[in-house]
């Protein structure tokens, strides 16, 4: 997920799911007896070929599933992973949570902060990176740990971070 | 590091994700001696037996949950996975799952032929995308098996299972929070009862098990209820996975005999071998980050359900996060709290505003901005969120607090008239960070 195109902010008005994914649309709908079951994983679909879930990919999945447009914005905004805003190539989300502070995540989110040169929640000018302070990742005896798109990096310090970064064109 | 004597015994074996190893284990052959073989009340009086509680976090009986699905009613069943796994300090769902998919595939199509059901899903947390790639590939395998499908092994029953991904939500490990995301819904929970095994799933009957305690199933099926008890004590029968973390000098899951002392897993070689050097324990949250933590003078207490009651804790998912001596309690709290206060699914006041209030309280006696009156203003709050709340969650906020207030007064105390840390190894940059 990390090396995803990611579609500029001004993002076109209507979209259509592209030709590759439409039979993974309706196998995706097709797991449960009830349609709108399916709105996370067609979300999901939806930033995995988007890079980002923007407004018109909102309306295409309420299209998809024949629900309202605001019950689909409702919860696209419930759940913390959908970005619905672009992200750099590179989303880098560290935890912050209690067994990840204890073994040095603050000082690691510090790190990140003055070596990129942004905060939570930002993107370096150069679309590289975003970072983000996320809660628990279900990865606490590999504390610090931190979340790059969708893989799992643990025990980090700051050597191996500036190693990691190195790495991530 | 991990290791145990069930569900970790060979759960390193190269090749275990995929069928072959996993049957060269033993795999699948509790279905083959089940499946048409037993009926399903058998199997619920097996693993009524066997005295498996539920591993999630709650201890329910796992065979008297299974029970209470109505056997007459004419709509489809469901058992759902609970995969969510969002407990802090807990992580041992994950590696049980990219290790050894298979046992709980198994396991999920057993629960279903003990309550009728014939549709099973996997929820998984939204992080857990890599785990559902290693668990849809072995579904697949199963499914070209023939040990998923319209009929397995001949036998006439008939299974099908789907993985289903959240999206980032602590409140969707709540059982029925979990049901509604799964519905396509925002993941609030709803009122119980109807309990999920009268109306669960699309208002159907619904069994929600955590994967540890599916896990076990086959092997409890397998070899029978008394052979499970060969481990633990008689209320707390079995192993349970304790996720360790913190300073200590191995972190990692360990599955135990129920009943080890807290001290033996900590400090023992087999296991954590003791602190970091130059660390004391200072306090034990055994459960997961909701329950509350027990200072070190509690560290003999037996590892099971009854024990942890006794002196005031749980035993909860097994998320044991130890914290050490040159920690602030104030501060480790403060981090508790700014979780639930995130998490919060904004549906009942209590929860809502109460997580709020205690994160802002906690962050002013941190900073060197507290009174003398914040820590029964935190008690207060604390008390009006304990059993007021919508779900457990709010419970779940304000049990972290009251643990730490009762055993930990005099750093609260101190904070408040110092105006500042009795210690903190991490004081400089929790605040700067959290600025």
């Amino acid at each position: 997920m990390s090396h995803a195109p990611v579609m500029p902010l001004e993002a076109p008005a209507t979209l259509e799911w592209p030709e590759n994914v439409k039979a993974e649309v309706a196998e995706a709908i097709s797991r449960y007896p009830v349609e709108r079951s399916a709105v996370l994983p067609l979300l999901w679909i939806a930033q995995r070929t988007w890079g980002w879930v923007p407004p018109a990919a909102l309306r295409l999945v309420a299209r998809s599933l024949e629900l309202p447009e605001p019950e689909v914005f409702g919860i696209a905004t419930f759940y913390t992973m959908f970005n619905l805003r672009p992200v750099g190539r590179h989303h880098l989300q560290v935890c912050m949570t209690l067994s990840c502070s204890l073994m040095g995540s603050d000082r690691l989110f510090r790190h990140l902060e003055q070596k990129l040169g942004v905060g939570h929640g930002q993107t370096t000018p150069d679309g590289r990176f975003t970072l983000r302070r996320v809660e628990c990742l279900a990865a606490c005896g590999g504390g610090p740990c931190m979340q790059v798109g969708l893989d799992y990096h643990e025990n980090l310090d700051e050597a191996k971070v500036d190693a990691l970064l190195e790495k991530l064109k | 590091m991990s290791h145990g004597p069930l569900l970790f015994k060979d759960i390193d074996a190269p090749g275990l994700t995929g069928i072959e190893t996993y049957r060269k284990q033993g795999g699948y052959e509790a279905l083959a001696l089940v499946l048409g073989k037993k009926s399903p009340a058998e199997c619920i009086d097996i693993v009524k037996a066997s005295g498996l509680r539920g591993r999630g976090g709650a201890g329910f009986p796992a065979g008297l949950k299974w029970s209470f699905v109505p056997k007459d009613s004419p709509k489809p069943r469901y058992i759902v996975c609970n995969a969510d796994e969002s407990e802090p300090g807990t992580f041992k769902d994950r590696e049980l799952m990219e290790k050894n998919p298979h046992l709980l595939i198994e396991g999920i199509i057993l629960a279903g032929y003990a309550i009728g059901s014939k549709t099973g899903y996997i929820y998984l947390r939204g992080e857990f995308a890599y785990v559902q790639t290693i668990v849809d590939r072995a579904i697949a395998e199963a499914r070209a098996a023939g040990l998923l499908g319209d009929d397995i092994l001949g036998s006439g029953f008939g299974y099908q299972m789907h993985t289903h991904l959240g999206a980032g939500a602590y409140i969707c490990g709540e059982e029925t929070a979990l049901l509604t995301s799964l519905e396509g819904y925002r993941g609030q929970p709803r009122l119980k009862p109807p309990f999920p095994a009268v109306e669960g799933l699309y208002a159907c009957p619904t069994v929600v098990n955590n994967v540890e305690t599916l896990m076990n199933v086959p092997h409890i099926l397998k070899h029978g209820a008394q052979w499970y008890r060969q481990w633990g004590t008689e209320k707390s029968a079995g192993t349970k996975v304790l996720s360790v973390s913190g300073p200590v000098k191995r972190p990692g899951n360990y599955e135990i005999p129920l009943g080890l002392p807290l001290r033996t897993l900590i400090e023992s070689p087999e296991y954590c071998g003791g602190m970091r050097d130059g660390l004391q324990v200072k306090a034990v949250i055994p459960g997961g980050s909701s329950v509350p933590m027990m200072p070190a003078s509690q560290l003999d207490t037996p590892l099971d359900y009854e024990s942890l009651n006794a002196v005031g804790t749980f035993l909860g998912s097994g998320g044991v996060i130890v914290i050490d001596d040159q920690t602030c309690v104030v501060d480790a709290l403060w981090n508790m709290i700014r979780f639930y206060q995130h998490e919060s699914c904004g549906k009942c006041t209590p929860c809502r505003e109460g997580t709020y209030w205690m994160a802002e309280v906690l962050e002013r006696i941190e900073r060197g901005e507290g009174r003398e009156t914040d820590i029964g203003l935190l008690e207060d709050v604390a008390d009006n969120i304990l059993g007021k709340s919508f779900c457990a969650l709010g419970d779940a906020a304000a049990m972290p607090v009251q643990g730490a207030i009762k055993h930990f007064r005099d750093e609260f105390e101190y904070h408040v008239k110092h105006k500042r840390c009795l210690v903190n190894r991490r004081r400089q940059a929790v605040l700067e960070v959290t600025a």
